[in-house]
């Protein structure tokens, strides 16, 4: 893209994707630790995850007040105001995405028998999905690509797929061993918490082929 | 790359739009200007609707004044200037030989940047017009005229206990509206401002930028400015001038928002030359 007149305005910009990015890279790492964390029962990996989560907390912070400057200050048109608003809700939704990993971590300690379950077996491969989702997204939005971005939103309905089947095979769980209701509660969040990763995954998809084109995809269900 | 997309407007183009709205005011067809030999417009056409205020950008030189005083025949003024192509005024071609340009100015109105008052009192510089060109029988409708107008440019309340004072001892501001109300006084029915804010401060600036939002609608409105913030605050068209070429013309949010044209967004993000 061709350079601003005034520099220092495609310099804000530089720093408010590398904001993102970083971001962006926080919230992959705590999905994955926390699914590690989750299965295998780390519990001291699990707190790695929650304690990390301020930092994503302060870099979104970051962001909107480096965004309501940019407005305020550069008034800026185009492209250049698709991008921060862009990045603004981007910073948001990967923040709340960092919440989601966060929630499922503190479930690590509450999960007993684990090896009963047969869904802890699936709940990884969903997180996978999930995962590469966020990892897929970040990587449109660095490249301000909408054919990736619109790709990552076809893969939502796998996630959706795996949540349908775990649900319907923890239900089944319940009614078989009631005495394991509440550990079979814990982790039919969790699979709720990685299908909301994958919903979210999503709208950052939007608003990447938003920013670069100004227009929503359509033809994909949302 | 096939996909469909929905437009930040919902997908009408000006193209689309035309049949549904009432015939133009302005129609210009293929309007080239020169200067000497120099071409200053090159085959520029558009339409300018009484219900929009519609705004004319571009960087210095790119010909939207030069374009704006063709639609009042004012490059007649300049003897090396020459203008081909149409333009009619409610399908009236405005350069045809038997058209009265003094008559053309009353209906075609102009605000320049430098508000231009005569140096005589507020009064006879509204009055001035409406006395040459007829329109009032007697002192009566005249104090009426002079009294609507300077209610339409917003300046009533401020002026109406000194009638007769200068006009030139008015704010910059105040002049500015003062012109305003002189172009009003003769019913024109469109007003050209070739960048009527761009001497004045911010709050004199917000008065007019209200101003012309109350006055759309009842004149068709042409408004050249360097500030393209002005012109997405108070067009609903906008043209984009580049080198003497119409780059774009539009709705304004589109152009703001999502230009089509990568000319038209370099210029309005900054990235220009």
């Amino acid at each position: 893209m061709a350079e601003h007149t005034v520099k220092a305005f495609d310099e804000d910009i530089t720093r408010l994707r590398g904001l993102i990015a970083e971001l962006g890279g926080l919230a992959e790492l705590a999905i994955q630790q926390s699914l590690e964390a989750i299965v295998t029962g780390d519990e001291e990996l699990a707190r790695e995850v929650v304690e990390r989560d301020p930092k994503m907390d302060a870099l979104e912070a970051e962001v909107d007040a480096m965004a309501v400057r940019m407005l305020a200050l550069r008034a800026p048109m185009a492209d250049d105001l698709r991008e921060i608003i862009a990045a603004l809700k981007i910073a948001g939704v990967v923040e709340r995405i960092g919440d989601y990993a966060k929630n499922i971590a503190k479930r690590t300690g509450r999960i007993e028998g684990r090896a009963r379950f047969e869904p802890l077996t699936l709940l990884p491969a969903m997180g996978e999905v999930a995962a590469e989702m966020v990892h897929d997204v970040l990587t449109a939005y660095a490249a301000r690509d909408p054919i990736v971005a619109r790709e990552v939103i076809e893969r939502d309905a796998k996630v959706d797929a795996f949540y349908d089947s775990i649900f319907r095979n923890l239900v089944s769980h319940m009614v078989e061993n009631p005495a394991t209701i509440s550990s079979a509660a814990q982790l039919l969040f969790v699979a709720r918490n990685i299908e909301r990763i994958g919903d979210h995954a999503t709208n950052v998809a939007e608003m990447v082929h938003f920013a670069a084109l100004g227009s929503y995809p359509t033809d994909v269900e949302r | 790359m096939v996909m469909e997309q929905t437009d930040l407007a919902g997908g009408k183009s000006l193209e689309a739009e035309a049949d549904a709205t009432s015939a133009p005011k302005i129609s210009a067809k293929g309007v080239s200007v020169f200067y000497g030999d120099k071409k200053a417009i090159d085959d520029v056409s558009i339409n300018v609707h009484t219900e929009h205020v519609t705004a004319f950008i571009g960087p210095s030189g790119c010909g939207k004044s030069t374009f704006l005083r063709t639609l009042n025949r004012m490059n007649d003024t300049i003897p090396s200037a020459r203008v081909e192509g149409t333009i009619e005024l409610d399908g009236e071609d405005i350069y045809h030989s038997g058209m009265d340009v003094v008559q053309l100015r009353a209906r075609v109105g102009m605000v320049f940047q430098k508000p231009n008052p005569f140096p005589k009192s507020i009064y006879e510089n509204i009055a001035y017009g409406p006395r040459i060109h007829g329109l009032a029988q007697g002192k009566n409708e005249l104090d009426q005229i002079v009294e609507r107008s300077l209610h339409r440019a917003g300046l009533w309340e401020e002026v109406k206990d000194r009638l007769e004072d200068s006009g030139t001892a008015l704010s910059g501001g105040q002049q500015q509206r003062l012109c305003i109300a002189r172009a009003i006084a003769v019913d024109p029915e469109v007003i050209l401002m070739d960048e009527p804010c761009s001497a004045l401060d911010p709050i004199a600036t917000a008065k007019i930028e209200e101003l012309i939002d109350e006055l759309r609608g009842r004149y068709a409105i042409v408004i050249v400015t360097h500030s393209m913030q002005q012109a997405a605050r108070v067009s609903q068209r906008t043209a984009f001038f580049h080198l003497g070429n119409l780059v774009e013309y539009g709705h304004t949010s589109d152009i703001f928002t999502n230009p089509r044209e990568k000319k038209t967004q370099d210029y309005i993000t900054g990235r220009y030359g």
